[in-house]
């Protein structure tokens, strides 16, 4: 069932939810939380089926706040806030409300959606583009317990890492984080089968994913060992070599849906690690809404303190993308791994090295090139101008 | 290759991680009975739906083992029809691709020495090829009859020996025996051979998520717990109704009844749940300790012929169909006095519950298919309304709906809108389906993830089973010498000596 209300209101809104639901017979309410989506027109379909397929298994009130564009001055003063109420079949097992701000109200959308809160239930508010800087101070960020974010959406995403770690106030989220949670969880399994100390780790995956240097810092994080990341050409994250005192320990996927495990001294092992679409990382999103401590302490970690020495990255490169003889490599890692502490100030020196390369070069350019890129992007100084400018 | 070494020593494993899911270590499962109805649409589906959810250790194996002639292909074609036929996550490529590599079948009898052969080199060959280690979950999906003699198989190979850190489990299914004598027969047997916290009897009512929600709705919130008590709690009635007859399954269920297959297990776990005290804390051990007390506080009624009933049902009319009675089901005996329905009283000495009746009852072709637990309150003691304003006014209740539409319901008066005082029940309801995920986790894939895990809290030990023994065969005794199954129209709510049961006493029967 589907209500439009054209220049409406926010109570309006709410008897046109009560009625709709009346009317369909199900009076009763079992909604578990309110999810708020801040999107533009153009991601605003994508997000939305996302969200319903996602409330299925989270019943949920999802409110998706579209943002309009005014082109003139005149369009600027005035103002309107049109609805669309979808209930029942049209808004998988929940609600949804579509509010498509113009001109002033825009700036003040959290006064549309605040009388539009379940009662008593947790809020997730959720950008899919153009997540404010701060989600916390931003007014519809307030307004929810969980904010979601997703720097792989964002135009420069390890630049993009970096401010939201500086920005970080508990129950922040990203989905680039969401999206490994199938690796961290097979890497420590892998760890689970063998009683060996990592000595060096390497994360290899297409650049512009900010998914690899979150996992990368995970590692780094948790560890305690110097952690390389280093280009491929995708899909998404293609590889985690780990060097342990008793053998590498490799988990590879090519193709974005089949990897393969394998550990010195066990037979290779295939094991699936699918790339998850949308709906599903939201589904995770909203199974745990208590800040997630363990996100923090890995995006804190700095994408600036991956690639620890230049020394450290040939080190890697050289013996190339893991083929290459595994005990030769495993000496090289170690090795790294001593000059990772004896050159503290490494980091600054790559990152002024790479200044002023093109970043489209790096995909071509050979890995040890191409390596640096994350740091480069992360010393960079100007600040993240994205924001709320679309 | 080195032995597992545990979470604690893992630095990527954080108990703060919330994200992260239990993964079980390196292992495999064996599956006796591999041909059987239940492995097809329970067993094999439940194992592909957890490495679907990433539950399942890299490596993970499946071992199939019947008298059938197949090769691991034929095997592998099976499962994948079992797993697309009724798994409940759909079927993707790469998963099935990761599981199909440890798929191995091995061939032979459960007399046959060399197929124990066959199954442990088969075992060992996985451990090179797979890496699952040594650890292996027997999985015992067999007739009752066969138990002892695979039990004593698997003993003399050497398959059950835990060599080198590594760990063998047992499985086992209901029925656990069908009086206490054969109960701890069997005890014995399995025992002999498995450790008893290596052996798991998979009762799969407790692998639901309603019934672990009993113990998070008694223990996780303070409105419930302080009426949970004889002080407020008039009885308390727990039904599992099934809409079938015996179908197939005349060569099993005949002599064996309602009682044995579903009170001795399912309704006195839920009985144990619903009436324990608060154990000290969620794991193992203090769950049973908890279950066991309360089990041995159960107390039967004096007067076995007046509290307890037992029925079969006749021929008559199931939602529109026509239905056989039960003495008419094919391999029946004409004269069997097997009972398909059975409703007994039971009291809990103790003083929570002194004085305070449970009221059991199973049957098949009953109304509809459903269990549910109702806590049914006392009225209140003074009312200022007139009789006529609470007429309509039944006793408060809270009902957990195991299955199907999983959830709570509370019933309580409320005013009917209008001039007079008028009170009438209306319910306020929590379901599963509308809360919470569409598709909660099949009981048998939590329950085979926690045999993998070696996680036992789910799992009835051999004293509950002992002592739901003791209860049952007092009960079992007295029908074998007294009198014969009523009869009861099929698809109504059993037979009218159960509601006069309850009669007697002032109450009647939920229609659930």
């Amino acid at each position: 069932m589907k209500t439009d209300l054209t220049d409406t209101t926010a109570s309006k809104i709410n008897k046109a939810l009560v009625q709709g639901r009346r009317a369909i017979g199900t009076p009763a309410v079992g909604m578990v939380l309110t999810l708020v989506i801040v999107t533009d027109e153009e991601n605003a379909y994508d997000s939305l089926k996302a969200a319903n397929d996602a409330s299925r298994e989270h019943p949920s009130r999802t409110l998706v706040v579209v943002k309009r564009v005014s082109r003139s001055p005149r369009d600027r003063t005035q103002s309107r806030l049109d609805a669309e109420v979808r209930l029942g079949a049209d808004a998988g097992s929940g609600e949804t409300v579509v509010l498509r701000l113009y001109g002033e109200v825009v700036d003040h959308a959290q006064s549309v959606v605040l009388p539009l809160l379940l009662p008593d239930a947790p809020v997730v508010v959720w950008w899919p583009v153009n997540a404010p800087l701060d989600p916390a101070k931003d007014p519809l960020g307030a307004l929810g317990q969980r904010r979601v974010t997703d720097t792989y959406a964002a135009e420069q995403p390890v630049r993009e890492l970096t401010a939201r770690a500086e920005t970080y106030t508990p129950g922040d989220t990203d989905l680039s984080w969401t999206r490994i949670t199938p690796w961290r969880s097979m890497l420590a399994a892998a760890l689970d089968q063998v009683s060996c100390r990592v000595e060096s780790v390497e994360v290899e995956g297409e650049e512009f994913n900010p998914s690899c240097e979150l996992l990368a810092m995970w590692l780094a994080d948790r560890l305690d060992v110097p952690v390389k990341r280093s280009l491929s050409g995708g899909p998404g994250l293609t590889a985690v070599r780990m060097s342990t005192d008793c053998g590498p320990v490799v988990l590879d996927r090519a193709d974005g849906s089949l990897a393969t495990l394998s550990i010195e001294g066990q037979p290779d092992r295939a094991v699936a690690l699918k790339r998850r679409d949308t709906a599903e990382l939201i589904a995770e999103e909203l199974r745990r809404l208590d800040p997630d401590d363990t996100y923090a302490s890995a995006l804190r970690y700095g994408v600036d303190r991956l690639n620890a020495t230049s020394d450290a990255a040939e080190a890697f490169s050289v013996d190339g993308v893991g083929d290459g003889d595994r005990d030769r490599d495993r000496d090289r890692d170690g090795e790294a791994a001593g000059d990772a502490a004896a050159e503290p100030e490494a980091p600054e020196a790559v990152a002024k090295g790479a200044d002023g390369d093109g970043e489209r070069e790096a995909v071509e350019t050979p890995v040890e090139e191409a390596a640096k890129a994350p740091a480069r992007e992360a010393a960079a100084s100007e600040p993240v101008t994205k924001g709320a400018a679309k | 290759m080195a032995p597992f070494s545990g979470s604690g020593a893992n630095p990527l494993r954080d108990p703060a991680d919330r994200r992260l899911p239990r993964i079980a270590g390196p292992s495999g499962l064996v599956i006796f009975g591999v041909t059987g109805d239940l492995s097809r649409k329970k067993l094999m589906p439940a194992v592909y739906d957890l490495a679907n959810r990433g539950l399942l250790p890299p490596g993970f194996s499946l071992v199939g083992f019947a008298r059938r002639e197949w090769e691991h292909e034929d095997f592998a074609a099976e499962v994948h029809d079992a797993v697309k036929a009724h798994a409940r996550t759909p079927f993707r490529e790469e998963v099935w691709q990761q599981l199909i590599q440890g798929m191995r079948f091995v061939q032979g009898t459960f007399d046959d020495d060399e197929a124990f052969e066959r199954l442990r080199g088969t075992i060992e060959e996985l451990d090179k090829a797979q890496g699952t280690g040594g650890n292996f979950a027997f999985y015992l999906s067999v007739p009752p009859r066969s138990f002892p003699v695979v039990i004593q198989q698997l003993k003399k190979h050497g398959l059950a020996d835990q060599k080198n850190g590594a760990w063998r489990r047992a499985v086992i299914e209901k029925p656990f025996g069908h009086d206490l004598k054969s109960a701890e027969e069997l005890n014995a047997i399995v025992h002999e051979v498995f450790a008893p916290d290596q052996v798991f009897r998979i009762d799969h009512y407790l692998g639901k998520e309603t019934v672990q929600n009993i113990l998070a709705l008694r223990f996780a919130n303070t409105m419930f717990e302080p009426i949970w008590n004889r002080s407020f709690v008039d009885h308390v009635q727990i039904t599992m109704a099934e809409d079938i007859g015996i179908g197939g399954r005349a060569g099993y269920y005949d002599g064996i009844g309602a009682a044995r297959d579903v009170i001795q297990n399912h309704l006195l776990q839920l009985l144990a749940l619903t009436a324990m005290e608060e154990p000290a804390s969620f794991d193992a051990d203090a769950l049973a300790a908890e279950k066991t007390k309360v089990l041995g506080a159960v107390r039967l009624p004096e007067n076995l012929g007046e509290h307890t009933v037992r029925g079969q049902y006749a021929a008559g009319w199931q939602g529109g169909e026509k239905a056989v009675g039960y003495l008419e089901e094919d391999g029946i005996d004409a004269k069997s006095k097997t009972d398909t329905y059975a409703a007994v009283k039971l009291e809990i000495d103790n003083r929570r519950w002194a004085g305070v009746p449970f009221y059991l009852r199973t049957g098949k072709r009953l109304g509809r298919r459903v269990t549910e637990i109702a806590v049914v309150f006392q009225r209140a003691p003074h009312s200022p309304f007139d009789t006529t304003a609470t007429e309509e006014l039944g006793s408060n209740a809270i009902v957990i709906r195991v299955q199907p539409d999983e959830g709570v319901t509370v019933r309580f008066g409320s005013k009917v809108p209008g001039t007079s005082m008028e009170i009438r029940d209306v319910s306020m309801d929590f379901a599963y389906g509308e809360s919470f995920t569409e598709s909660s986790p099949e009981a048998y894939e939590r329950l085979i993830l926690d045999v993998l895990l070696g996680d036992s809290n789910l799992f009835p030990r051999t004293e509950e089973v002992e002592l739901s023994w003791k209860i049952l065969d007092p009960i079992e005794e007295y029908w074998d010498t007294h009198g014969k199954p009523a009869q009861y129209p099929a698809g109504t709510w059993g037979p009218v000596e159960a509601d006069e049961m309850l009669a007697r006493e002032g109450r009647s029967w939920r229609r659930p």
